[in-house]
Protein backbone atom coordinates (compact mmCIF):
# COMPACT_ATOMS: atom_id res chain seq x y z
CA UNK A 1 0.00 0.00 0.00
CA UNK A 2 1.47 3.05 -1.03
CA UNK A 3 1.05 6.85 0.58
CA UNK A 4 -0.36 8.50 -1.89
CA UNK A 5 -3.45 5.46 -1.58
CA UNK A 6 -5.20 6.87 1.64
CA UNK A 7 -3.69 10.43 1.59
CA UNK A 8 -6.69 12.65 0.78
CA UNK A 9 -8.01 10.85 3.55
CA UNK A 10 -5.54 12.01 6.03
CA UNK A 11 -5.98 15.10 5.15
CA UNK A 12 -9.50 14.88 5.28
CA UNK A 13 -8.93 13.80 8.95
CA UNK A 14 -6.65 16.51 9.97
CA UNK A 15 -8.73 19.09 8.67
CA UNK A 16 -12.11 17.81 10.09
CA UNK A 17 -9.58 17.55 13.86
CA UNK A 18 -8.60 21.21 13.68
CA UNK A 19 -12.55 22.09 12.85
CA UNK A 20 -13.82 20.50 15.69
CA UNK A 21 -11.09 21.31 17.93
CA UNK A 22 -11.68 25.05 16.91
CA UNK A 23 -15.38 24.88 17.81
CA UNK A 24 -14.96 23.30 21.29
CA UNK A 25 -11.65 24.78 22.50
CA UNK A 26 -12.58 28.89 21.29
CA UNK A 27 -15.12 30.55 23.25
CA UNK A 28 -14.93 33.33 20.59
CA UNK A 29 -18.65 33.05 18.34
CA UNK A 30 -17.01 34.40 14.92
CA UNK A 31 -13.94 31.97 15.77
CA UNK A 32 -16.46 28.97 16.58
CA UNK A 33 -18.33 29.57 13.57
CA UNK A 34 -14.76 30.24 11.42
CA UNK A 35 -14.55 26.49 12.90
CA UNK A 36 -17.73 25.52 11.76
CA UNK A 37 -16.39 26.43 8.18
CA UNK A 38 -13.01 24.71 8.55
CA UNK A 39 -15.00 21.46 9.23
CA UNK A 40 -17.53 21.79 6.64
CA UNK A 41 -14.64 22.34 4.03
CA UNK A 42 -12.78 19.09 5.53
CA UNK A 43 -16.59 16.86 4.68
CA UNK A 44 -16.53 18.38 1.04
CA UNK A 45 -12.83 16.87 0.66
CA UNK A 46 -14.14 13.43 1.32
CA UNK A 47 -17.27 13.38 -0.40
CA UNK A 48 -15.28 14.98 -3.95
CA UNK A 49 -12.31 12.72 -3.23
CA UNK A 50 -14.68 9.28 -3.01
CA UNK A 51 -15.67 10.67 -6.85
CA UNK A 52 -12.29 10.82 -8.34
CA UNK A 53 -11.50 8.07 -10.45
CA UNK A 54 -8.27 6.87 -11.84
CA UNK A 55 -7.43 8.97 -15.35
CA UNK A 56 -10.82 10.42 -15.10
CA UNK A 57 -11.89 13.79 -16.16
CA UNK A 58 -14.61 16.24 -15.04
CA UNK A 59 -17.74 14.52 -15.74
CA UNK A 60 -19.08 16.98 -18.88
CA UNK A 61 -19.19 14.83 -22.27
CA UNK A 62 -16.26 15.21 -24.50
CA UNK A 63 -16.07 13.78 -28.13
CA UNK A 64 -13.77 10.89 -27.10
CA UNK A 65 -15.34 7.54 -26.50
CA UNK A 66 -13.41 6.31 -24.05
CA UNK A 67 -13.41 9.07 -21.55
CA UNK A 68 -13.59 7.61 -18.21
CA UNK A 69 -15.85 9.94 -16.21
CA UNK A 70 -15.38 11.26 -12.53
CA UNK A 71 -18.64 10.43 -10.48
CA UNK A 72 -21.12 13.47 -10.85
CA UNK A 73 -23.25 12.24 -7.83
CA UNK A 74 -20.89 13.36 -5.14
CA UNK A 75 -20.28 16.89 -7.24
CA UNK A 76 -23.68 18.04 -6.86
CA UNK A 77 -24.36 16.50 -3.14
CA UNK A 78 -21.73 19.48 -2.42
CA UNK A 79 -21.82 21.66 -5.18
CA UNK A 80 -25.95 22.16 -3.40
CA UNK A 81 -24.18 21.93 0.51
CA UNK A 82 -21.64 24.83 0.07
CA UNK A 83 -24.54 27.11 -1.04
CA UNK A 84 -26.57 25.76 1.71
CA UNK A 85 -23.44 26.24 3.97
CA UNK A 86 -23.05 29.88 3.36
CA UNK A 87 -27.20 30.43 3.85
CA UNK A 88 -26.37 28.99 6.97
CA UNK A 89 -23.56 30.50 7.93
CA UNK A 90 -24.90 33.83 7.54
CA UNK A 91 -28.21 33.11 9.66
CA UNK A 92 -25.03 32.60 12.63
CA UNK A 93 -23.08 35.49 12.00
CA UNK A 94 -26.58 37.81 11.47
CA UNK A 95 -27.38 35.64 15.32
CA UNK A 96 -23.61 36.60 16.28
CA UNK A 97 -24.42 40.51 15.57
CA UNK A 98 -27.39 40.29 17.63
CA UNK A 99 -25.62 38.63 20.57
CA UNK A 100 -23.36 41.46 20.61
CA UNK A 101 -25.82 44.14 20.25
CA UNK A 102 -27.23 42.19 23.75
CA UNK A 103 -24.56 41.15 25.88
CA UNK A 104 -21.83 43.21 24.64
CA UNK A 105 -19.42 40.94 23.57
CA UNK A 106 -19.23 37.76 21.45
CA UNK A 107 -17.22 35.56 23.91
CA UNK A 108 -19.07 32.64 25.36
CA UNK A 109 -17.76 33.39 28.68
CA UNK A 110 -18.53 36.35 29.28
CA UNK A 111 -22.15 35.73 28.12
CA UNK A 112 -22.71 32.54 29.99
CA UNK A 113 -21.18 34.77 33.34
CA UNK A 114 -23.72 37.49 32.42
CA UNK A 115 -26.27 35.37 32.42
CA UNK A 116 -25.09 33.74 35.75
CA UNK A 117 -25.22 36.97 36.97
CA UNK A 118 -29.01 38.10 36.08
CA UNK A 119 -30.24 35.52 37.54
CA UNK B 1 4.52 12.16 -10.03
CA UNK B 2 4.20 15.65 -10.87
CA UNK B 3 0.53 15.63 -9.97
CA UNK B 4 1.45 13.81 -6.85
CA UNK B 5 3.46 16.71 -6.01
CA UNK B 6 1.14 19.37 -6.61
CA UNK B 7 -1.44 17.29 -4.61
CA UNK B 8 0.78 17.18 -1.56
CA UNK B 9 2.11 20.52 -1.68
CA UNK B 10 -1.52 22.06 -2.03
CA UNK B 11 -2.67 19.82 0.89
CA UNK B 12 0.08 20.66 2.88
CA UNK B 13 -0.60 24.24 2.45
CA UNK B 14 -3.79 23.30 3.36
CA UNK B 15 -3.44 21.98 6.71
CA UNK B 16 -1.44 25.10 7.16
CA UNK B 17 -3.80 27.44 6.98
CA UNK B 18 -5.99 25.30 9.04
CA UNK B 19 -3.56 25.73 11.66
CA UNK B 20 -3.31 29.33 11.24
CA UNK B 21 -6.95 30.20 11.16
CA UNK B 22 -7.13 28.01 14.42
CA UNK B 23 -3.97 29.79 16.15
CA UNK B 24 -4.33 33.59 15.16
CA UNK B 25 -6.16 35.99 17.78
CA UNK B 26 -7.20 38.63 14.98
CA UNK B 27 -10.67 37.61 13.37
CA UNK B 28 -9.62 39.98 10.21
CA UNK B 29 -6.29 37.23 9.62
CA UNK B 30 -8.40 34.64 10.67
CA UNK B 31 -10.67 35.36 7.73
CA UNK B 32 -8.39 35.76 5.13
CA UNK B 33 -6.81 32.63 6.21
CA UNK B 34 -9.69 30.89 5.76
CA UNK B 35 -10.76 32.69 2.16
CA UNK B 36 -7.05 31.35 1.37
CA UNK B 37 -7.97 28.17 2.50
CA UNK B 38 -11.04 28.00 0.58
CA UNK B 39 -8.94 28.90 -2.75
CA UNK B 40 -6.60 26.14 -2.06
CA UNK B 41 -9.46 23.63 -1.61
CA UNK B 42 -11.30 24.95 -4.89
CA UNK B 43 -7.64 24.19 -6.57
CA UNK B 44 -7.90 20.72 -5.37
CA UNK B 45 -11.45 20.54 -6.38
CA UNK B 46 -10.25 21.16 -10.07
CA UNK B 47 -7.27 18.29 -9.57
CA UNK B 48 -9.82 16.14 -8.26
CA UNK B 49 -12.13 16.50 -11.38
CA UNK B 50 -14.87 18.31 -9.76
CA UNK B 51 -14.88 21.69 -11.44
CA UNK B 52 -18.35 22.72 -10.68
CA UNK B 53 -17.74 22.48 -7.10
CA UNK B 54 -14.18 24.17 -7.78
CA UNK B 55 -16.29 27.03 -9.04
CA UNK B 56 -18.55 27.09 -6.17
CA UNK B 57 -16.27 26.83 -3.75
CA UNK B 58 -14.70 30.06 -5.42
CA UNK B 59 -17.41 31.82 -5.98
CA UNK B 60 -19.02 30.67 -2.62
CA UNK B 61 -16.48 30.09 0.21
CA UNK B 62 -13.83 32.42 -1.01
CA UNK B 63 -15.96 35.07 -1.69
CA UNK B 64 -19.53 35.36 -0.65
CA UNK B 65 -18.68 33.92 3.39
CA UNK B 66 -15.46 36.26 3.37
CA UNK B 67 -17.74 39.36 2.50
CA UNK B 68 -19.79 38.19 5.46
CA UNK B 69 -17.36 37.65 7.57
CA UNK B 70 -16.11 40.65 7.37
CA UNK B 71 -19.42 42.30 7.45
CA UNK B 72 -19.57 41.09 10.86
CA UNK B 73 -16.53 41.34 11.92
CA UNK B 74 -17.07 45.27 11.17
CA UNK B 75 -20.07 45.23 13.44
CA UNK B 76 -18.65 43.43 16.52
CA UNK B 77 -14.70 43.90 16.54
CA UNK B 78 -11.83 41.55 15.06
CA UNK B 79 -9.87 40.74 18.28
CA UNK B 80 -10.31 37.79 20.33
CA UNK B 81 -10.14 37.46 23.55
CA UNK B 82 -7.75 35.16 25.15
CA UNK B 83 -9.57 32.79 26.39
CA UNK B 84 -8.96 31.15 30.46
CA UNK B 85 -10.96 28.00 29.39
CA UNK B 86 -9.08 24.68 29.52
CA UNK B 87 -7.96 22.78 26.41
CA UNK B 88 -7.26 19.64 27.37
CA UNK B 89 -10.86 17.93 27.30
CA UNK B 90 -11.52 19.48 23.61
CA UNK B 91 -8.15 17.97 22.91
CA UNK B 92 -8.04 15.35 24.05
CA UNK B 93 -12.34 14.83 22.08
CA UNK B 94 -10.70 15.76 18.91
CA UNK B 95 -7.79 13.10 19.33
CA UNK B 96 -10.13 10.55 19.41
CA UNK B 97 -12.08 11.47 17.03
CA UNK B 98 -9.72 11.95 14.75
CA UNK B 99 -7.98 8.35 15.90
CA UNK B 100 -10.67 7.05 15.24
CA UNK B 101 -11.16 8.51 11.50
CA UNK B 102 -7.63 7.79 10.89
CA UNK B 103 -7.77 4.18 11.39
CA UNK B 104 -10.93 3.85 9.76
CA UNK B 105 -9.39 5.47 6.72
CA UNK B 106 -7.73 2.17 6.35
CA UNK B 107 -10.90 0.40 5.40
CA UNK B 108 -11.67 2.62 3.10
CA UNK B 109 -10.94 1.68 -0.61
CA UNK B 110 -8.07 3.42 -2.52
CA UNK B 111 -8.44 7.03 -3.64
CA UNK B 112 -9.32 6.65 -7.52
CA UNK B 113 -9.73 2.78 -7.57
CA UNK B 114 -12.86 2.28 -10.56
CA UNK B 115 -13.97 -0.81 -8.43
CA UNK B 116 -15.11 1.18 -5.41
CA UNK B 117 -18.55 1.39 -3.92
CA UNK B 118 -19.12 4.61 -5.64
CA UNK B 119 -18.14 4.40 -8.77
CA UNK B 120 -19.31 0.55 -8.97
CA UNK B 121 -22.90 1.62 -7.84
CA UNK B 122 -25.50 1.38 -10.54
CA UNK B 123 -26.72 4.67 -10.34
CA UNK B 124 -23.60 6.06 -11.29
CA UNK B 125 -23.64 3.85 -14.33
CA UNK B 126 -27.04 5.21 -14.99
CA UNK B 127 -26.43 8.78 -15.10
CA UNK B 128 -23.60 8.51 -17.25
CA UNK B 129 -24.54 6.76 -19.66
CA UNK B 130 -28.71 7.52 -19.76
CA UNK B 131 -28.70 10.88 -19.48
CA UNK B 132 -27.17 11.61 -23.10
CA UNK B 133 -29.94 9.78 -24.50
CA UNK B 134 -32.58 11.53 -21.95
CA UNK B 135 -31.26 14.34 -21.28
CA UNK B 136 -28.80 15.42 -23.79
CA UNK B 137 -26.97 18.07 -21.99
CA UNK B 138 -23.32 17.40 -21.72
CA UNK B 139 -22.80 18.44 -18.15
CA UNK B 140 -24.09 15.59 -16.03
CA UNK B 141 -23.37 17.53 -13.10
CA UNK B 142 -25.78 20.25 -14.29
CA UNK B 143 -28.35 17.43 -15.74
CA UNK B 144 -28.09 15.65 -12.26
CA UNK B 145 -28.43 18.82 -10.10
CA UNK B 146 -31.79 19.96 -11.93
CA UNK B 147 -33.49 17.14 -13.81
CA UNK B 148 -32.80 14.07 -11.63
CA UNK B 149 -32.13 15.55 -8.55
CA UNK B 150 -34.53 18.67 -9.11
CA UNK B 151 -36.86 17.93 -6.53
CA UNK B 152 -33.97 18.36 -4.28
CA UNK B 153 -32.64 21.13 -5.36
CA UNK B 154 -35.84 22.69 -4.86
CA UNK B 155 -35.82 22.01 -1.32
CA UNK B 156 -32.13 23.54 -1.58
CA UNK B 157 -33.42 26.42 -3.02
CA UNK B 158 -35.94 27.01 -0.58
CA UNK B 159 -33.44 26.70 2.11
CA UNK B 160 -31.67 29.40 0.89
CA UNK B 161 -35.05 31.96 0.40
CA UNK B 162 -35.59 31.25 4.00
CA UNK B 163 -32.03 31.90 4.82
CA UNK B 164 -32.59 35.36 3.18
CA UNK B 165 -35.57 36.26 4.79
CA UNK B 166 -34.78 35.15 8.11
CA UNK B 167 -31.06 37.55 8.36
CA UNK B 168 -33.51 40.30 6.79
CA UNK B 169 -35.54 39.67 9.86
CA UNK B 170 -33.02 39.31 12.27
CA UNK B 171 -31.23 42.09 11.61
CA UNK B 172 -34.00 44.28 10.83
CA UNK B 173 -35.32 44.42 14.02
CA UNK B 174 -35.16 46.80 17.06
CA UNK B 175 -32.43 45.86 19.24
CA UNK B 176 -33.14 45.64 23.23
CA UNK B 177 -30.55 46.40 25.42
CA UNK B 178 -30.11 45.68 28.86
CA UNK B 179 -31.17 48.99 30.50
CA UNK B 180 -28.82 48.32 33.62
CA UNK B 181 -25.32 48.41 31.87
CA UNK B 182 -24.45 51.18 29.14
CA UNK B 183 -22.90 49.30 26.63
CA UNK B 184 -19.66 51.13 24.37
CA UNK B 185 -19.87 50.22 21.06
CA UNK B 186 -16.91 50.00 19.33
CA UNK B 187 -18.23 50.12 15.64
CA UNK B 188 -15.27 50.80 13.33
CA UNK B 189 -16.30 52.82 10.31
CA UNK B 190 -15.32 50.32 7.85
CA UNK B 191 -16.24 51.93 3.75
CA UNK B 192 -19.57 48.98 3.34
CA UNK B 193 -21.00 50.24 6.94
CA UNK B 194 -19.56 53.94 6.81
CA UNK B 195 -22.65 55.87 5.46
CA UNK B 196 -20.90 57.62 2.40
CA UNK B 197 -22.71 61.06 2.64
CA UNK B 198 -20.10 62.65 0.12
CA UNK B 199 -21.80 63.04 -3.28
CA UNK B 200 -18.18 64.28 -5.02
CA UNK B 201 -15.73 61.12 -4.92
CA UNK B 202 -12.45 62.53 -3.52
CA UNK B 203 -9.33 62.06 -5.34
CA UNK B 204 -8.55 58.84 -2.98
CA UNK B 205 -11.63 56.82 -4.36
CA UNK B 206 -11.27 57.82 -8.47
CA UNK B 207 -8.87 54.55 -8.85
CA UNK B 208 -11.17 52.16 -7.09
CA UNK B 209 -14.07 54.02 -9.02
CA UNK B 210 -12.63 53.75 -12.30
CA UNK B 211 -11.94 50.07 -11.81
CA UNK B 212 -14.96 49.08 -10.54
CA UNK B 213 -16.91 50.83 -13.36
CA UNK B 214 -14.90 48.57 -15.94
CA UNK B 215 -15.03 45.98 -13.90
CA UNK B 216 -19.06 45.70 -13.09
CA UNK B 217 -20.58 45.41 -16.29
CA UNK B 218 -17.95 42.16 -17.18
CA UNK B 219 -18.63 40.65 -13.85
CA UNK B 220 -22.42 40.87 -14.88
CA UNK B 221 -21.46 39.77 -18.23
CA UNK B 222 -19.85 36.65 -16.78
CA UNK B 223 -22.94 36.05 -14.04
CA UNK B 224 -24.69 35.87 -17.42
CA UNK B 225 -22.83 33.59 -19.34
CA UNK B 226 -22.04 31.08 -16.76
CA UNK B 227 -26.24 31.32 -15.97
CA UNK B 228 -26.55 29.83 -19.31
CA UNK B 229 -23.67 28.45 -20.36
CA UNK B 230 -24.17 25.57 -17.52
CA UNK B 231 -25.04 22.92 -19.52
CA UNK B 232 -22.13 22.90 -21.66
CA UNK B 233 -19.85 23.35 -19.00
CA UNK B 234 -19.02 24.54 -15.15
CA UNK B 235 -21.55 26.54 -13.89
CA UNK B 236 -25.03 27.06 -13.66
CA UNK B 237 -27.36 29.06 -11.48
CA UNK B 238 -25.84 28.42 -8.25
CA UNK B 239 -22.27 30.16 -9.10
CA UNK B 240 -24.23 32.95 -11.57
CA UNK B 241 -26.12 33.97 -8.56
CA UNK B 242 -23.21 34.38 -6.65
CA UNK B 243 -20.95 36.23 -9.19
CA UNK B 244 -23.94 38.55 -9.88
CA UNK B 245 -24.50 39.45 -6.52
CA UNK B 246 -20.90 39.89 -6.07
CA UNK B 247 -20.72 42.39 -8.75
CA UNK B 248 -23.45 44.68 -7.09
CA UNK B 249 -22.01 43.83 -3.35
CA UNK B 250 -18.75 45.64 -5.38
CA UNK B 251 -20.57 48.33 -6.50
CA UNK B 252 -21.84 48.88 -3.32
CA UNK B 253 -18.45 48.67 -1.91
CA UNK B 254 -17.19 50.99 -3.92
CA UNK B 255 -19.79 54.02 -4.42
CA UNK B 256 -21.46 53.38 -1.29
CA UNK B 257 -25.11 51.41 -0.26
CA UNK B 258 -26.79 55.04 -0.51
CA UNK B 259 -26.25 54.57 -4.26
CA UNK B 260 -26.71 50.88 -4.69
CA UNK B 261 -30.31 51.03 -2.54
CA UNK B 262 -31.47 53.65 -5.28
CA UNK B 263 -30.14 51.20 -8.25
CA UNK B 264 -31.59 47.78 -6.29
CA UNK B 265 -34.17 48.91 -3.20
CA UNK B 266 -34.83 46.25 -0.96
CA UNK B 267 -38.22 45.26 -1.64
CA UNK B 268 -37.02 44.85 -5.40
CA UNK B 269 -34.11 42.22 -3.79
CA UNK B 270 -36.99 40.71 -1.46
CA UNK B 271 -39.53 40.12 -4.84
CA UNK B 272 -36.65 38.82 -6.89
CA UNK B 273 -35.85 36.32 -3.99
CA UNK B 274 -39.53 35.00 -3.62
CA UNK B 275 -39.70 35.37 -7.59
CA UNK B 276 -37.21 32.25 -8.31
CA UNK B 277 -38.47 29.97 -6.18
CA UNK B 278 -42.03 30.44 -7.66
CA UNK B 279 -40.81 30.42 -10.60
CA UNK B 280 -38.70 27.24 -9.65
CA UNK B 281 -41.99 25.52 -8.14
CA UNK B 282 -44.26 27.05 -11.62
CA UNK B 283 -42.27 24.90 -13.91
CA UNK B 284 -43.11 21.84 -11.78
CA UNK B 285 -46.64 22.69 -11.45
CA UNK B 286 -46.73 23.61 -14.93
CA UNK B 287 -45.70 20.19 -15.80
CA UNK B 288 -47.91 18.94 -13.69
CA UNK B 289 -50.94 20.32 -14.98
CA UNK B 290 -49.72 18.97 -18.68
CA UNK B 291 -50.57 16.25 -16.90
CA UNK B 292 -46.76 14.84 -16.07
CA UNK B 293 -45.06 14.57 -12.32
CA UNK B 294 -43.96 17.38 -10.48
CA UNK B 295 -41.11 18.51 -12.18
CA UNK B 296 -40.89 16.13 -14.89
CA UNK B 297 -39.99 18.59 -18.18
CA UNK B 298 -40.52 15.96 -20.35
CA UNK B 299 -44.19 17.25 -21.21
CA UNK B 300 -42.86 21.06 -21.43
CA UNK B 301 -42.47 20.61 -24.73
CA UNK B 302 -43.07 18.86 -28.26
CA UNK B 303 -40.41 16.60 -27.52
CA UNK B 304 -38.77 14.97 -24.06
CA UNK B 305 -35.35 16.46 -24.75
CA UNK B 306 -36.64 19.62 -25.89
CA UNK B 307 -38.72 19.79 -22.70
CA UNK B 308 -35.56 18.77 -20.65
CA UNK B 309 -33.67 21.77 -21.81
CA UNK B 310 -36.53 23.90 -21.52
CA UNK B 311 -36.98 23.06 -17.73
CA UNK B 312 -33.14 23.04 -16.86
CA UNK B 313 -33.27 26.62 -18.76
CA UNK B 314 -36.03 27.69 -16.60
CA UNK B 315 -35.35 26.28 -13.25
CA UNK B 316 -31.63 27.34 -13.22
CA UNK B 317 -32.68 30.68 -14.21
CA UNK B 318 -35.12 30.36 -10.93
CA UNK B 319 -31.73 29.08 -8.90
CA UNK B 320 -30.06 31.92 -10.01
CA UNK B 321 -32.32 34.73 -9.19
CA UNK B 322 -33.10 33.04 -5.98
CA UNK B 323 -29.31 32.95 -4.85
CA UNK B 324 -28.85 36.53 -6.29
CA UNK B 325 -31.16 37.73 -4.28
CA UNK B 326 -31.19 35.92 -1.28
CA UNK B 327 -26.77 36.84 -1.13
CA UNK B 328 -27.92 40.11 -1.66
CA UNK B 329 -30.82 40.68 1.05
CA UNK B 330 -27.81 38.68 3.55
CA UNK B 331 -25.83 41.54 2.24
CA UNK B 332 -28.33 44.21 2.91
CA UNK B 333 -29.03 43.20 6.45
CA UNK B 334 -25.62 43.46 7.24
CA UNK B 335 -24.43 46.26 5.84
CA UNK B 336 -27.35 47.98 6.84
CA UNK B 337 -26.86 47.10 10.69
CA UNK B 338 -25.50 50.15 12.12
CA UNK B 339 -27.86 52.50 9.71
CA UNK B 340 -30.57 50.75 10.92
CA UNK B 341 -29.71 51.27 14.54
CA UNK B 342 -28.78 54.78 13.82
CA UNK B 343 -32.16 55.60 12.51
CA UNK B 344 -34.32 54.08 14.56
CA UNK B 345 -32.99 56.12 17.64
CA UNK B 346 -31.16 53.20 19.24
CA UNK B 347 -27.72 54.70 19.43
Amino acid sequence: MSFFDHYNYWIFVILFVIGLYTIMSRTNLIKKMIGLSLFQIAVFLFYITMGKIEGGTAPIFVDDPNAVYSNPLPHVLILTAIVVGVATTALGLSLVVRIKESFGTIDEEEILRQEEDSK
Amino acid sequence: MMEEFTNVFLMILLVAGALGVLYVRNLFVATMLLAAVSFLMALIFVILDAVDVAFTEAAVGAGISTVLFLGTLSLVGAEEKESKKKTVLPLLVSLIVGGALFYATFDMPKVGHPDTPVQSSRLTERFLQQSPNEIDVPNVVTAVLASYRGYDTFGEVTVIFTAGIAVLLILRQLRRRPETEPLEDAQPELPETASDQRVTPNIHDLVPHVVAKLLIPFILLFGLYVQFHGDFGPGGGFQAGVIFAAGIILYSLVFGMEYTQKLLPLWVVQLLLALGVLLYGGVGVVSMLLGANFLDYNVLASNPIAGQHLGILLVELGVGITVTAAMLSIFYGFANRSEFNKQTGEN
